[in-house]
C-alpha cells in the first residue's frame, strides 16, 4: 500500500503542496441483526481507498478515491493540490502545523478472538436463540438483536516521512425487548441501548456479554415498566448507571473540550462551545472529586477511542481534561495545538474511512473511579432516583443545557433500592450538574463504554468514542420535565 | 455564478458502463450455480467547500463506486457489498453472499425477485451543478465571507456539490437506472453571542442563491441581539419551514407498514383515525417538481404516490413487498434494500401549504415566537410522538403583530401529533433544508399552545 501512498505524496509535491498526509483504509464489516426470531439484516461489506490531504498556496485541500490505479491516485493527489489552491482563494492565515516527528511502526489492536473467523452460522444462533428467550415474556410485543463487526488496516504516510500501518477489530453487540400496552411502548435494552455495547477487540465481547443470560429480565422489565409508577417531576438526588454517565460524559464534557469547536469551526452544524479559551485553567467545571481524562492509549482500556497513532500521524496520549474539578484541556490537533499554547498535538484526529478528512474527535474520555461500592452508595443515600440506560439525549448547540431520558430508573428510599419507575427524565446545565456530584463508584464499577454513533462534520462522519464510567450521585437535580405537563 | 470546469472535475460512468459490471456479476453468479441474485452499483462524486471564521478550513471531494450483491437461494438470502469491481473480487463477493445466506435457517416468507417493471422517467441531472469547480464555490463562500466582515460578523458554514447515480438489476430480468445531482448552500452568521442561519438546497445549484441566503443570515443574527430571557411555557409559535421539517419529519418511519406491525409507531391502532387537524395533509410523492430521489425501491418496486394523511385522517401507510403481502395490501415502492428489518419508509414526504405568508403569520399574532430551526431532536415518548430539542439561530418574539425582541433559546418537549392538531395556518410549501432530516417540502406553520419547558443561557 505504500507505493499507493509514495505516489501520492510525490504527485502532490511536484504540484505544489508544501505538506501532504495520505490514507489508505481496508475496512471490512459484518452486521448480523434479529427481529422477533427472524433474521433481520445478514451482510458484509468491504471498501478500500485512499485520501490525500495537502497543503497549497497556505491553504487545505483533500480528495479521495477509490480507484487504486496509477492514473487514479495521480489524479486525486493531483486534485487535491488544485482544491487547495482554490481554498487559498478565500483565507485568513496560512495553515501552521505543530511540530510532531516521523514515525515508522505496524500496530495491532487488542482482539483475542477473530470475529470473521467464527461461523455466521454459529452468531446468527446466539441472537436467534436470545431473541426466542425474550419473546417468551408475555407482554412482550417486539424484540430485537444485533451483532456488528469491523476489521480496519490503514496505512499512513506523510510527507514528513512517516509510514504508520494499524490494524483494529471493534466488536459490538447488543438486545432489546419493547412492549406496547395501552397508549405507552415501553423498552429495556442489554448492555446498552442504540447498538449495545462496543469495543475495540473481537468476539471476547460477545461471549463476555451473556446475552442469553440476560434476556428474560430485560424482557420481563420492558413489560413490568407498564405498572411502575411514574417518574415524580422534582429536584432532588440522582444516581446515573455507568452507561448514562457514559453518555452525561461525552455530551457535557467530551463535545465542549473539542477545539475545532471551541474555535468556531463547527459553528454551521455540530455548534460551539461554552468552554471559551479564557475559560482554560480559570473554570471550576465540576466537583473537587470529579477527574476526567482523554486517553487514547490502549492501556486505558479496549475503547472505542483506543489507538496507537492518530489520523495524522500523532502517537496516542492521555490528557487531563477535569483534575480535581478543574478544567483543565482541550481535545487538539497539529493545526490547533498552537492556539492553547500546546507545543505539539494531543493526538485526537481521527477520519471514520478513506473518504474523509481527519478531524478532532473524542478518544476516550472516561471519568476516573471514585472510592464508594455502589452498595455502599446507596446504603448512604436516603431519597433518590437511579436512573439507568439511555433512552433520549439532547444538548444545545454550546452545551449548556442538556435533558436526558432514561428506559428505568428506581426509588431510592432510606437507603434502599425501592419501586421501579417509568419514563424518567433529568435536564440541567452542564457545570451546576457537574458540580452537584458528590460521589463517583469504585474502579470495581467501572467500565469503558463504546458509543459507536458519534456523528460530526460536514460531509458527516459517525466515529466510535469509549467512556469509562462508574455509577455516581448528584445532588439537586432537575427530575421529570421530560413528561411534566404545562 | 457560472460553472467552471477543470480538466480535474471528475464525471460518472456511463450507463453502460454500469450495465455492464451489473451483467458481469449475473453471468458469475449464474455460473456459480445461484439462479436468484440481484446487483446494486451506486456511483458517487461529491465535494464540499467547508468555511468559518470567515475563510475556507476544509475543503474535500471523494469519488466511489460500491456495487452490491444480494443472492436468494431455497429461503435464504444475504448481501455483500464492495467497492473492488474486478472480475476476482466480484466472484468472491458473490460466493461470499452465498456462504452467508446458506448459514441461517431457511425463511419461508421469503419472496422471488421481482420481474421487469415500468418505470415514470423522472430528470434530475443538471450538467451546471455537476460541473460546478471547487474555485465557483470558493467563490461564493467569499463573497458571503465578506458579507460579513462588513457587517462585523463572522460567517460559517457549507457549499457542496455532486452527482450520483444508481443501477439496480436482478436474475428475472429487472434492470432500472437513476442519476441525479445536487447541491447544498448553508450559512450561519455570527454577531457576539447571536447567531442566525439559512439554507438552500436543490438538485440544480441556480435554485438557490448563496448570497441571497447569506444575506438573509447576516440580517436576522443582527436582530438576534441582546436576546431577553422569557419564561417557560405554552406560546403561540410561528414555524419556519427548516423547524417544521426538522420536527414533523421525525414521523416519517411512522408511516412504514412493518413500524406499524411491529407496535413501534404512534400510528399502531390509529390508522383511519382523525389523529390531526383537518388543514393537515401530507404525501409521499417522490415525483414531486421539488423533490429529489429514486423512482423506485431497493427491490425496483416503482415508487408510488401515496396519501398518508388526509385532512388529519391517517389514511395509508407504505408498503414493501412483504409488508404488503402481511397487510393484504399492494406494495407502494418504499421498501429497503433486502435483506433488512425495517420494511420500508417514505422517503419525499410533501406536507400541503396554505395561502397564509410568514409575514401574515406574524401580523395576526398578538403574543408568540418565531422559530427560525431547531437542534438535537430526539424521542422522549413514542406513541404520543413527544419530541424533545433546542430552538436554535434566532428565536424572536412577536408582540402585537411585530417581532420586537430576540429571545434566549428555549429546550421544548412537544407532542407532534398535539402540534398538527394546534396548526392555525399555513403558508405555501416548498422544499426546505435542516439538519436533523432529509430534506421534504413542508409550508411554515403558525401552531398554537407549543409546550417549552426550559430555559438555557443565549
Amino acid at each position: 500500500m505504500y507505493d499507493w501512498t509514495n505516489l501520492a505524496i510525490e504527485t502532490a509535491r511536484v504540484r505544489g503542496a508544501s505538506y501532504s498526509d495520505v490514507r489508505v483504509m481496508h475496512q471490512r464489516q459484518r452486521v448480523l441483526t434479529t427481529k422477533n426470531g427472524r433474521v433481520g439484516t445478514l451482510g458484509q461489506s468491504e471498501s478500500l481507498g485512499l485520501g490525500i490531504r495537502v497543503v497549497a498556496n497556505g491553504a487545505w485541500g483533500f480528495a479521495s478515491t477509490d480507484n487504486l490505479t496509477r492514473e487514479g491516485v495521480t489524479a486525486c493527489a493531483a486534485q487535491a493540490v488544485a482544491i487547495a489552491k482554490a481554498s487559498a482563494l478565500a483565507k485568513k492565515e496560512s495553515v501552521q502545523l505543530a511540530p510532531e516527528g516521523s514515525y515508522i511502526d505496524s500496530w495491532q489492536g487488542p482482539c483475542l478472538k477473530d470475529p470473521f473467523e467464527i461461523p455466521v452460522e454459529t452468531q446468527l444462533s446466539l441472537l436467534l436463540a436470545v431473541d426466542t428467550e425474550m419473546s417468551k415474556v408475555k407482554g412482550v410485543t417486539l424484540t430485537e438483536t444485533d451483532m456488528q463487526f469491523r476489521k480496519i488496516d490503514s496505512w499512513f504516510a506523510s510527507s514528513a516521512g512517516s509510514r504508520i500501518h494499524q490494524r483494529k477489530f471493534v466488536s459490538g453487540c447488543g438486545i432489546v425487548a419493547m412492549s406496547f400496552q395501552g397508549d405507552a411502548i415501553q423498552k429495556r435494552s442489554y448492555p446498552n441501548s442504540f447498538g449495545g455495547q462496543y469495543i475495540l477487540g473481537g468476539y471476547e465481547l460477545i461471549e463476555a456479554m451473556e446475552l442469553l443470560k440476560h434476556a428474560p429480565r430485560v424482557a420481563e422489565e420492558s413489560v413490568a415498566l407498564h405498572s411502575a409508577a411514574q417518574c415524580p417531576e422534582k429536584t432532588g438526588t440522582l444516581i446515573l448507571g455507568g452507561s448514562q454517565l457514559g453518555l452525561q460524559i461525552h455530551e457535557s464534557v467530551g463535545h465542549p473540550i473539542e477545539l475545532d469547536r471551541v474555535l468556531g469551526q463547527e459553528a454551521n452544524f455540530a455548534g460551539t462551545s461554552f468552554l471559551t479559551l479564557d475559560k482554560l485553567h480559570h473554570l471550576r467545571y465540576a466537583s473537587p472529586i470529579v477527574n476526567i481524562v482523554a486517553d487514547a492509549r490502549v492501556q486505558h482500556g479496549p475503547g472505542l477511542g483506543s489507538f496507537a497513532y492518530d489520523d495524522e500521524g500523532v502517537p496516542a496520549q492521555c490528557i487531563d481534561v477535569i483534575k480535581d474539578g478543574e478544567f483543565h484541556g482541550y481535545l487538539s490537533s497539529r493545526e490547533t495545538a498552537h492556539l492553547v499554547g500546546l507545543s505539539r498535538s494531543g493526538g485526537t484526529m481521527r477520519c471514520e474511512s478513506w473518504n474523509r478528512l481527519p478531524m478532532i474527535r473524542m478518544t476516550n474520555v472516561s471519568i476516573l473511579p471514585g472510592q464508594w461500592k455502589l452498595e455502599n452508595l446507596i446504603a448512604d443515600t436516603n431519597d433518590a432516583i437511579l436512573m439507568d440506560t439511555n433512552r433520549s439525549w439532547s444538548i444545545d448547540d454550546r452545551r449548556y443545557q442538556f435533558q436526558f431520558s432514561t428506559e428505568i430508573a428506581w426509588e431510592i428510599k432510606g437507603g434502599k433500592k425501592a419501586r421501579m419507575l417509568k419514563n424518567p427524565s433529568y435536564s440541567g446545565i452542564t457545570t451546576e450538574f457537574w458540580n452537584s456530584c458528590d460521589a463517583i463508584c469504585n474502579a470495581d464499577e467501572w467500565v469503558l463504554w463504546g458509543t459507536p454513533n458519534c456523528g460530526k462534520g460536514q460531509p458527516m462522519q459517525v466515529m466510535g468514542t469509549g467512556h469509562g464510567a462508574s455509577p455516581a450521585r448528584f445532588r439537586n437535580v432537575k427530575i421529570g420535565m421530560a413528561f411534566a405537563k404545562q | 455564478m457560472s460553472p467552471q470546469t477543470t480538466k480535474l472535475t471528475p464525471a460518472l460512468r456511463r450507463e453502460a458502463d454500469l450495465r455492464k459490471i451489473a451483467a458481469s456479476v449475473l453471468r458469475l453468479a449464474r455460473s456459480q450455480g445461484i439462479r436468484e441474485s440481484e446487483v446494486q452499483i451506486d456511483e458517487t462524486i461529491d465535494a464540499l467547500t467547508r468555511f468559518a471564521n470567515n475563510a475556507i478550513h476544509q475543503h474535500v471531494a471523494e469519488q466511489s463506486l460500491t456495487v452490491s450483491i444480494r443472492t436468494a437461494v431455497d429461503g435464504r438470502t444475504a448481501r455483500v457489498t464492495t467497492n473492488r469491481i474486478d472480475e476476482d473480487s466480484l466472484r468472491a463477493a458473490i460466493e461470499n453472499a452465498a456462504s452467508l445466506a446458506a448459514q441461517q435457517p431457511k425463511d419461508p416468507h421469503l419472496l422471488p425477485l421481482l420481474g421487469k417493471q415500468k418505470y415514470r422517467p423522472v430528470r434530475r441531472f443538471h450538467p451546471g451543478t455537476a460541473a460546478l469547480s471547487p474555485e465557483s464555490r470558493a467563490r461564493a463562500v467569499k463573497h458571503a465571507c465578506q458579507l460579513a466582515e462588513k457587517h462585523g460578523q463572522v460567517a460559517a458554514g457549507i457549499f457542496s456539490s455532486g452527482q450520483n447515480q444508481c443501477f439496480l438489476a436482478n436474475s428475472r430480468g429487472l434492470a432500472t437506472a437513476y442519476r441525479q445531482t445536487h447541491a447544498t448552500f448553508s450559512v450561519t452568521m455570527q454577531q457576539g453571542s447571536a447567531a442566525s442561519w439559512a439554507k438552500g438546497n436543490a438538485g440544480d445549484y441556480r435554485q438557490f442563491d448563496p448570497t441571497k441566503l447569506a444575506t438573509t443570515a447576516c440580517e436576522r443574527a443582527a436582530r438576534a441581539q441582546n436576546p431577553v430571557e422569557l419564561e417557560p411555557g405554552r406560546y403561540t409559535v410561528i414555524l419556519e419551514p427548516a423547524a417544521v421539517l426538522d420536527l414533523v419529519g421525525f414521523l416519517f418511519y411512522d408511516f412504514a407498514a412493518t413500524s406499524v406491525a411491529d407496535k413501534r409507531s404512534c400510528f399502531s391502532g390509529r390508522v383511519g383515525k382523525s389523529l390531526l387537524g383537518e388543514n393537515i395533509t401530507i404525501t409521499d410523492d417522490v415525483y414531486h417538481p421539488d423533490q429529489l430521489g429514486m423512482p423506485f425501491d431497493g427491490e425496483g418496486v416503482p415508487r408510488q404516490h401515496v396519501t398518508l394523511v388526509d385532512r388529519g385522517a391517517v389514511k395509508n401507510l407504505v408498503y414493501s413487498r412483504q409488508s404488503a403481502i402481511q397487510a393484504k395490501a399492494r406494495p407502494t415502492g418504499h421498501g429497503f434494500a433486502l435483506p433488512n428489518e425495517y420494511g420500508e419508509a417514505p422517503m419525499n414526504l410533501v406536507i400541503a401549504g396554505g395561502d397564509t405568508p410568514l409575514e401574515k403569520m406574524i401580523a395576526s399574532t398578538d403574543r408568540g415566537l418565531l422559530v427560525t430551526r431547531f437542534w438535537y431532536i430526539r424521542e422522549v415518548d413514542p406513541y404520543e410522538k413527544v419530541m424533545t430539542g433546542m430552538t436554535r439561530d434566532g428565536l424572536f418574539l412577536v408582540e402585537k403583530g411585530k417581532i420586537t425582541k430576540a429571545a434566549r433559546n428555549f429546550r421544548f418537549n412537544q407532542s407532534v401529533l398535539e402540534m398538527l392538531r394546534n396548526v392555525e395556518s399555513l403558508g405555501p410549501a416548498r422544499r426546505a433544508a435542516g439538519e436533523e432530516s432529509f430534506e421534504m417540502v413542508v409550508p411554515p406553520m403558525k401552531v398554537g399552545s407549543f409546550q417549552f419547558s426550559e430555559v438555557t443561557k443565549f
